[in-house]
């Protein structure tokens, strides 16, 4: 590691001031360190947020959740609240990483984990994320973990998290401290940025901008369920992984909500797949329907072709389970 | 930096560089070399120690944002003549080859126990809002942080069933 000044941060105020002033935040640390490490993120400043009190998961005023930024992973998946009402949520959390890291992993932090892109973690490659304007060495290489949706020929990179998958289809808001003390919140769709020619710039976040909590909708009558697709039973990021919650009305889908992991630079959605399913009776038809839908514009670059007959086959057996009898 | 830490019911202080990891100051700083470096990243368990009681890779964490944190290694779990009950399980079943991943297992399989007890489910927990039942899937998905090399894992399980099972009653 790279030598670094460290501070703890005694208030949200205190560490947004210090982060407009170029520091960068640590709380869990189990990506930042590992980063760290291996000299891919280099910061002169740390600020240790990790005992600010942001650590609740309290209901809020209209029957939603509200989950402060320094939870951590293993206590929001075991929350009773979250498996009663946003059982998604606790899967999507116990699907990623291990008992070890969860413990440490917070809210916030999982939100901003960097990409696995073997090519981002190889300092000797060109890397238009790690390194802007050097270059993608995945386009043309290696591409088992790698997007066919929302890339650009910057960079193919896919969002590692699982968790922000099942946020995202949960219609989920980040509620941010800026700099100069004002809170604001986003949609996580607005969070993330697509890689575009900045693809070292992945979310809307400014300096100082410091996550406070992640806020979720009611809880909505219905299915839900995360399954995620991986090269091992346990501790692997994501092939593919699909967040679904399905209301039903009179036999036919009244709601979808769908994100998909492991295929796109942020948790992906898509408003087509959702819309050939509401209004219509479940069949195998019809899942077949949205899911050609669903992948109609992938774009693949290789060895991640797999990718679209088995995020195809994932959603399909997914739409079955939520609305089987 | 100066850090004090209460380790194995201990106090001691640090005087370390802010890069230092808990592992690092841990071995290298104050003797206790129970805890393992295996990949140094996150990705094998040999590391795992327990910081106010919960299992963490004390290779991905600094050791000044521990500042009086209580931390138990495994010197702290047990020692020779008085070993903890998975200690001796680990012996009974035979739990491991060459040893090296045993301190992170035991440490990781301490706090195992204590979360399923707590009622936290995992991934193969059929409903996440029940109980989880004590099975081989369970501690084999609960244990997949902490890999052993050698492949001792059969009976590994068993010396955590036997543990996991005797709290039970």
């Amino acid at each position: 590691m790279t030598p670094f000044d460290y501070t703890r941060a005694s208030s949200p105020a205190e560490a947004s001031r210090l982060g407009r002033e170029g520091a960068t935040f640590i709380a869990g640390g189990t990506n930042l360190l590992d980063l760290m490490k291996l000299e891919i993120m280099t910061p002169d400043r740390l600020v240790d947020i990790s005992r600010l009190e942001l650590d609740g998961i309290d209901r809020t005023g209209d029957g939603g959740l509200r989950i402060g930024a320094m939870v951590r992973n293993s206590d929001l998946a075991a929350d009773a609240i979250v498996r009663k009402h946003y059982p998604m949520l606790a899967k999507a959390l116990l699907a990623g990483a291990s008992g070890q890291l969860r413990n440490k992993a917070t809210t916030g932090g999982n939100l901003l984990q960097r990409t696995r892109c073997y090519y981002f973690y190889d300092t000797a490659m060109p890397c238009n994320k790690r390194e802007p304007g050097s270059g993608c060495q995945a386009i043309g290489g290696v591409t088992r973990l790698h997007a066919i949706f929302g890339a650009s020929e910057h960079c193919i990179a896919t969002h590692p998290s699982d968790m922000a998958v099942a946020l995202r289809a949960l219609d989920a808001r980040v509620e941010i401290e800026g700099a100069d003390g004002a809170v604001r919140n986003v949609g996580l769709d607005e969070f993330y940025r697509l890689p575009g020619d900045t693809p070292h710039i992945e979310s809307i976040l400014a300096p100082g901008d410091l996550i406070t909590s992640v806020i979720l909708p009611p809880p909505e009558e219905g299915r839900q369920t995360y399954r995620k697709v991986r090269d091992r039973a346990s501790y692997a990021f994501a092939l593919v992984s699909v967040a679904g919650r399905i209301r039903m009305e009179g036999g036919r889908i009244a709601r979808a909500g769908f994100a998909f992991g492991g295929v796109a630079p942020r948790p992906w959605r898509d408003r087509d797949f959702e819309a050939t399913l509401e209004g219509n009776e479940p069949s195998p038809a019809l899942f077949e329907r949205a899911a050609d839908a669903l992948v109609a514009n992938a774009s693949t670059h290789g060895d991640n072709a797999f990718k679209v007959p088995l995020l195809k086959r994932t959603a399909q057996a997914v739409l079955t389970e939520l609305t089987e009898s | 930096m100066q850090t004090r830490l209460h380790i194995n019911g201990d106090d001691h202080q640090l005087d370390a560089d802010a890069r230092t990891t808990l592992l690092d100051a841990l071995r290298n700083h104050l003797g206790l070399t129970g805890s393992k470096k295996g990949c140094d990243h996150g990705q094998c368990g040999a590391c795992t120690v327990l910081v106010n009681g919960r299992r963490i890779n004390s290779c991905l964490t600094l050791a000044c944002m521990h500042d009086g944190d209580e931390i138990v290694t495994i010197e702290g779990l047990g020692a020779p003549g008085r070993l903890s009950a998975l200690q001796q399980a680990f012996v009974h079943h035979d739990g491991f080859q060459c040893g090296y991943c045993t301190p992170g297992q035991i440490c990781s399989a301490t706090a195992m126990l204590e979360e399923i007890e707590a009622g936290w489910p995992s991934h193969v927990t059929s409903d996440v809002s029940g109980k989880a039942e004590l099975t081989v899937d369970e501690i084999s998905e609960r244990m997949s942080g902490n890999l052993c090399r050698c492949s001792a894992y059969p009976n590994i399980v068993d010396a955590i069933m036997e543990v996991g099972k005797g709290r039970r009653g």
